[in-house]
């Protein structure tokens, strides 16, 4: 395009230049753009539909249950009217937390590795397989929690720490397997700001004296920092909406604890098992799962909008 | 040199004198407390990576641990049954085989046309056109369990009222993908150098036949590779058919625009396979994770092998 308009602004000079423009208009290309506008516009569409099937139904329910009893009452039963979803977020923080204490280490270490050890032929394979343990499904990760990792906590277990051994479904083992799912992504985004910052201010560290310890935790930690948040910021995202671990290896009773070895429902479950289970549309329950959902969105989505602006921060800084 | 130096300036003394206690302290320090700290932080790192990996390795073997005494062809051609020794997956797998279909027809042409709309027509300086950036990158960060959401609300209910037939699975499936496919496809479009679009614009071309007979053609590996990845996370994806009413017991071929009949798809049928008590229903589960994971490996060497074939140096 910039092409054509140096070309067409040199022509103007000349009188008996040829127009640049089509002999004809272009129908057929124009039809052609607005099919692709449309694809692009497809995307708006997608998030306006949410939104309203969220909100409508969600609407409906804040009429019957007030806002207050849904964000401060402590007891989750919709059939038996509690409708109080502090033990749903609180059981979703649960998981979480553990998952993150597991993540974040791991994730950080093995992208300090990637992009400051690690030779390129090392890095170049293990990044893919990394990458490998993102697309594993995560109805296999939870079948994992269930037949490895909760029955490896029972065994190595000491005593009666936190109130006894876990039992057949906690929040720790569905923790560590959120964690393990979302170790890849702290890893690879980190890994991309981290190789990013421009290799003068290493070797101007290194000039300077420094060991390859402090040049990585010194000089590229935190030249690198806003992508680092962004990639946990993500993680978390991810984590919170993770429903196939959480149903299958935390459990389904509303539970508000932060107490790793107890059964607990996150947000994410209570909507797959509420939402497959025999409760008639048009009720007070039913729309509990639009509600729930609703709240889940919000959280994503205000940890989404934070995550794209530190990326992109990162990226004007770097490239 | 130091002559010039010397005399000039306070400034430069100063900086003189830093740079040599700087010098001297780095020197004079004993190195050995931090040679023993650097040893002992890469040791932490290759911790971390090694737990990464570990973890990998432990999904596949407990999987295989578990599953290997239930893997045969029965487990193809076999239907869901609650007897262990007769269960298998095969409406499962035809239906994830029709879902995907269907969702690689909606998201090549819509995802394609996104993703070049975005990178060769539109203006980047506009609101709307970074909007729509945005708005992609959120979406591809939505929680699966909301498209299911969406599609009970808005597909099989509401505006569009289409009843829980498989179909309905492929669309919602189609729209949880549709971020991935853009982002990939415009990063494929966007690898193509300016130079070429120039050289085809000045031959005369006009803008929508430079893009379908130069940056197509260019890009199709890295839109292919990112298809790929695509399906393989929709054939993973349990969460949102849980809501679109796949969760039914199946004993029979799936029709994937008959709302009345059930339907069913592999990951959602090993959820519930894993979630009963018994031992043996349990591994029936594991051998179908085994199937699954085959199948994602297999495409997902597929993609690598892609990009690495026809990956193009300008």
């Amino acid at each position: 395009m910039e092409a054509r308009d140096i070309a067409a602004s040199g022509a103007t000079g000349l009188p008996s230049a040829p127009r640049l423009e089509a002999a004809s208009p272009r129908y057929g290309e124009k039809a052609i753009k607005a099919f692709l506008a449309f694809c692009a516009v497809l995307s708006v569409l997608t998030t306006t539909a949410i939104v309203i099937s969220l909100l409508g139904p969600a609407i409906g329910f804040f009429g019957v249950v007030a806002p207050g009893d849904f964000f401060l009452e402590k007891e989750w039963a919709p059939a038996q009217d509690l409708f109080g979803v502090l033990p749903l977020v609180v059981g979703t923080l649960n998981v979480v937390l553990w998952g993150m204490l597991f993540a974040i280490p791991v994730g950080l270490g093995a992208a300090i590795y990637l992009s400051e050890y690690a030779r390129p032929g090392v890095r170049k394979t293990i990044k893919p397989i990394l990458e490998v343990l993102a697309g594993i499904p995560t109805v296999a990760i939870g079948f994992f929690g269930l037949s490895f990792v909760t029955p490896l906590l029972q065994d190595i277990w000491p005593g009666s720490f936190l109130g006894g051994p876990p039992g057949f479904y906690n929040a720790l083992a569905a923790g560590l397997c959120i964690g393990l799912m979302i170790v890849p992504i702290i890893s690879s985004i980190s890994e991309d700001a981290m190789s990013s910052v421009p290799g003068g201010l290493r070797e101007g560290a290194y000039a300077l004296g420094a060991s390859k310890m402090r040049v990585a935790l010194r000089v590229v930690f935190p030249a690198a920092l806003s992508g680092i948040v962004a990639s946990i910021v993500l993680a978390v995202s991810r984590a919170i909406g993770e429903t196939m671990i959480v149903l299958l290896v935390a459990g389904n009773t509303p539970n508000l604890t932060l107490n790793p070895v107890e059964n607990i429902q996150a947000m994410t479950a209570y909507i797959g098992v509420t939402a497959t289970g025999d409760v008639a549309t048009g009720t007070i329950e039913y729309d509990t799962v639009f509600a729930v959902g609703a709240l889940l969105f919000a959280i994503t989505l205000v940890m989404n909008l934070i995550s794209i602006r530190l990326v992109r921060k990162y990226r004007e800084v770097y490239e | 040199v130091t002559e010039e130096l010397e005399p000039k300036s306070g400034r430069v003394r100063l900086a003189v004198a830093g740079a040599r206690s700087g010098t001297r302290a780095s020197l004079d320090r004993r190195p050995g407390g931090q040679i023993v700290r650097n040893h002992i932080f890469l040791a932490l790192l290759l911790l971390a990576v090694s737990i990464a990996l570990l973890g990998l390795a432990l999904i596949l073997i407990e999987a295989f641990i578990e599953g290997r005494g239930s893997l045969s062809f029965g487990l193809i051609t076999n239907s869901n049954s609650s007897d262990a020794s007769q269960a298998g997956f095969q409406q499962a797998i035809i239906g994830t085989l029709y879902l995907i279909a269907f969702v690689i027809l909606m998201v090549v042409p819509l995802g394609v046309g996104a993703a070049i709309y975005l990178e060769e027509y539109a203006n980047k300086e506009r609101w709307w056109n970074r909007g729509i950036e945005v708005n992609i990158q959120n979406l591809a960060a939505v929680p699966s369990i909301v498209y299911g959401i969406l599609g009970l609300a808005f597909i099989i209910r509401g505006p569009l009222s289409l009843g829980f037939m498989l179909f309905t699975g492929s669309m919602t499936l189609a729209l949880l993908v549709l971020p991935t496919v853009i982002i990939a496809s415009r990063e494929a479009i966007r690898a193509v150098p300016p130079s070429i679009r120039e050289g085809s614009l000045a031959l005369g071309a006009t803008e929508w036949q430079t893009i379908r007979g130069q940056v197509l053609p260019a890009a199709v590996p890295g839109i292919v590779t990112g298809v790929i990845l695509a399906i393989s996370r929709a054939i993973g994806e349990a969460a949102p058919l849980l809501l679109l009413g796949a969760a039914t017991f199946v004993t029979f071929n799936p029709e994937p625009f008959n709302a009345d009949t059930g339907w069913t798809a592999l990951p959602v049928q090993i959820y519930q396979l894993a979630v009963r008590p018994q031992e043996d229903i349990r591994e029936i589960a594991a051998a179908g994770i085994i199937v699954m994971l085959a199948v994602l490996l297999l495409m997902n060497s597929f993609a690598i092998w892609l990009r690495n074939r026809y990956e193009q140096r300008w």
